[in-house]
């Protein structure tokens, strides 16, 4: 449905906007919908708009999650 | 009283002036713009004859015939501009054919109040990319449209070239068990182009990779003369191409996700505007069906070559009475590659 | 491209899918729909369902923006398009839905009217800045995760005094349809259509937050599971429906803990309540008329309503007979069963909504699964 995209914050622009970067292609984006974002943040953008920050240690715990799924209920 | 030069002709302004109905009316302007122009960039006897057509001789074996006309918009854009994409897709559609490109001819529709400065960036740049590819524009033609009725300016090209005895490609001589060759990173020159569209914007260091490939496929030819198939996979992308080949070839396909190869920077833009690479389009790669057995030999001839640095195998022919082209997602799931439906658009969603 | 690449390794997915696979209980079915559009993109784009066992079974859902929009909205939008003078800016999703008398947005334009892709509402913004002799409409839809962005646009547009700017609102909720399902005589009474639990959609949350799904989870005693947008998260996702299925939970859990949490994004909220208000009844394409299911720009905004400046009347459209769109998308029947199903009814002729976009399960299942429903398939080399 809502096609989103992690991105990095690479330097914050007037008025309540950021320049972000994906793989390397820039784009100024709002952060009308958000608050406290700082450069070297990764926020999730949708059609121009920052949504949510994305908190790196959640994603690390996710990525943990999946690693550690092969590893439960091992045949005895 | 000054003398008065009685064989003074005033220039043509190509710094400030624009296209008018003069420059199409087939009169003495008209004539002055192919003149200063045309004949000074293009450079070569047959233009400088000044004849309607050009009398060429062409080596004895089978000819291929191609033509394509240019609409594309932006008319400049990163790595190439309608001028140069124009040469290189003709030569390329010849070259497809398996032949040697040999003349071509160019055809100018020009809308009246066109920038002669833009029409002069076009056109050198058109010469450049014939002179680098040896192919001489042997003749052409200019017609001018009302303000309103063209994009700026739209080109017609047609090449001519001539089949090397023992070669035959064609689209529909793909074989179960036949190698799946890609030459290089695929969705480039779409995506250079849509970096430019307004409101759709974004700042990347991507350009186009328009080039002219009759070198490469000339090495490729020399390695192994059994090619079945050559195609270059521009509008629509590599997914319309191999659709194609596989509905003429009546077969089907089967490629690997994580054997081809995407630039980052182009990968990001498709997930940025919501496209598939597979659909985005290239002005300098091709696909190359060949016997598998010959696949490394031609694999080796298009890495040595600078415009197949990249080139990889990407999957195989198969028996199919569907014609499917399917691949295995780098995740490890499969999916059809379907035909294209309309034109590929961004989304939201 | 960080948190993106990580979130689609080969290697990982075999590790859930051969979990999934020891922990589905052979002894029954999961019958699990993904409401989200992009989750059933992201499925059949990357073949999940090879990964997943034969018992586990992903229905699609109807939260495909595009999909669920009535012909008669459609019908609208190019009334608006034709206006002389009139810009219509439009995200480029909508424009080759299929509308009254063989139209579409495509085809207006071809016949002249001035209709822009966007890519943001901002976008449309300024068209309207740069153009203040032309009436410019935005041609807004989405679920949760686009209305914020359109409130911003429309807050500003009364902070500019652009008298020339307005937008024609199409915002739709999901919790809405999502009780639509659940009511749905199928589901709730008779039981044909067992429906186990739920993968939740991954950007609407991040401004909803995972709170609105407990509804569900209390009343209808069906688990959900937020997932991120890629697949591994829906895959992760659904390992954790079959595990609270199998221990007989129905709770609301969350797999995108990096960008969702509880309450979701407070600012966003607060501003879609501020320039909207909910609608008695909306005309879901497909479901009929769901009640509190869409938004309207409120009485403070009303300048900027273009259904108001314009008077659009909205007239109603029926789907064409043999469609089955309405059963598919409550997951009663599979695109398969329809007998329009790729033969009248393809990407490039859609008849319903299912195949308008392609998020929709069956423009998802012809573009990127048809291979499937053919015994004969190639084998793998």
């Amino acid at each position: 449905m809502c096609l989103a995209i992690p991105a990095l914050v690479v330097a914050l622009t007037e008025p309540d906007a950021a320049l972000i970067d994906v793989g390397g292609v820039r784009k100024t984006i709002s952060l009308e919908l958000v608050e406290g974002i700082a450069p070297g943040d990764y926020v999730v953008v949708h059609v121009g708009y920052a949504l949510a920050r994305l908190d790196p240690e959640e994603a690390q715990r996710t990525l943990a999650l999946f690693a550690s799924a092969g590893e439960l209920a091992l045949p005895s | 009283m000054s003398q008065v030069r009685s064989d003074y002709v005033r220039p043509v302004d190509f710094k400030r002036g624009h296209v008018d109905m003069s420059h199409g009316g087939g009169g003495r302007a008209m004539g002055q713009l192919i003149e200063e122009l045309f004949v000074r960039e293009f450079d070569n006897a047959w233009l400088r004859a000044g004849n309607d057509g050009a009398s060429v001789t062409i080596p004895p074996g089978r000819i291929v015939i191609a033509t394509d006309s240019h609409v594309v918009s932006p008319l400049f854009f990163p790595g190439g501009d309608i001028g140069c994409l124009s040469v290189h897709g003709t030569l390329n559609d010849v070259a497809m054919g398996g032949a040697r490109p040999l003349y071509l001819a160019a055809s100018f529709v020009l809308e009246e109040g066109f920038p002669l400065a833009d029409l002069r960036r076009i056109v050198t740049s058109m010469a450049l990319a014939a002179r680098d590819a040896a192919v001489p524009i042997v003749t052409g033609d200019t017609k001018v449209v009302e303000k309103g009725k063209g994009d700026g300016v739209f080109i017609t090209t047609t090449g001519v070239g001539v089949i090397p005895e023992g070669i035959d490609i064609a689209s529909d001589r793909a074989r179960p068990g036949d190698a799946i060759l890609v030459s290089g990173t695929l969705g480039d020159h779409g995506v250079a182009i849509m970096s430019l569209r307004e409101n759709l914007s974004f700042e990347s260091t991507i350009t186009s990779d328009t080039a002219a490939l009759h070198g490469l496929v000339a090495a490729m030819v020399a390695a192994a003369p059994r090619i079945h198939c050559l195609r270059d996979p521009t509008r629509g992308g590599l997914a319309t191409t191999l659709n194609e080949i596989a509905t003429q070839s009546g077969c089907g396909m089967i490629i690997r996700e994580r054997d081809l190869h995407v630039k980052p920077q182009v990968a990001a833009a498709c997930e940025f505007l919501g496209l598939d690479p597979l659909y985005v389009a290239n002005e300098g790669k091709l696909v190359a069906i060949v016997p598998m057995e010959d696949s490394e030999a031609v694999l080796g001839a298009m890495r040595a070559h600078p415009l197949g640095r990249d080139a990889a195998l990407i999957g195989s022919v198969v028996e199919d009475p569907h014609h499917f082209v399917q691949m295995q997602t780098t995740f490890g799931g499969w999916r059809n590659v379907d035909w294209l439906t309309g034109e590929q658009l961004p989304r939201i969603c | 491209m960080k948190y993106i690449d990580e979130f689609r390794d080969g290697a990982l997915a075999r590790r859930l899918s051969s979990a999934i696979a020891r922990e589905a209980d052979g002894g029954r079915t999961y019958n699990l729909m993904e409401f989200c559009g992009g989750h059933t993109h992201a499925i059949s784009r990357y073949g999940i369902a090879d990964l997943l066992p034969d018992n586990v079974h992903m229905i699609h859902g109807p939260g495909c923006p595009v999909c669920v929009l009535p012909i008669g909205r459609i019908d609208s939008a190019i009334e608006l398009a034709a206006r002389p003078g009139l810009i219509l800016a439009t995200y480029a999703d909508t424009m080759r839905i299929p509308a009254s008398k063989g139209l579409s947005l495509l085809k207006a334009k071809a016949r002249g009217a001035d209709i822009r892709m966007v890519y943001s509402s901002a976008d449309a913004l300024r068209i309207a800045r740069e153009n203040p002799e032309h009436e410019v409409v935005f041609f807004a839809i989405g679920f949760e995760t686009t209305t914020p962005p359109t409130a911003v646009a429309i807050r500003q547009a009364q902070a500019l005094g652009l008298s020339n700017f307005s937008v024609f609102c199409n915002h739709v909720l999901t919790p809405a349809a999502i009780t639509n399902i659940l009511e749905s005589p199928e589901v709730r009474k008779l039981g044909t259509v067992p429906l186990d639990g739920f993968v939740g959609p991954a950007h609407v949350s991040t401004v909803i937050g995972s709170q609105p799904y407990e509804f569900f989870a209390d009343e209808y005693c069906k688990p959900v599971v937020i997932a991120g947008f890629e697949p591994l998260d829906v895959m992760q996702a659904i390992l954790m429906l079959v595990r609270q299925l199998n221990e007989g939970r129905a709770e609301v859990e969350n797999e995108f803990t990096r960008a969702v949490g509880r309450e979701g994004n407070v600012k966003a909220k607060a501003l879609i309540a501020e320039v909207f208000e909910l609608r008695s009844s909306f005309e879901w394409r497909g479901l009929g008329e769901v009640p509190y299911s869409a938004l309207r720009i409120r009485e403070a905004f009303r300048a900027f309503d273009a259904e108001v400046r314009y008077g659009l009347a909205y007239r109603p459209v029926p789907d064409n007979k043999a469609c089955e769109c309405g059963a598919i998308l409550r997951g009663v029947k599979k695109p398969t069963d329809c007998k329009v199903f790729g033969t009248v009814c393809t990407p490039d002729n859609p008849i319903g909504s299912c195949m308008v976009s392609s998020e929709g399960a069956c423009a998802a299942h012809y573009t990127y699964g048809r291979f499937r429903d053919i015994p004969v398939v190639a084998s793998a080399s």
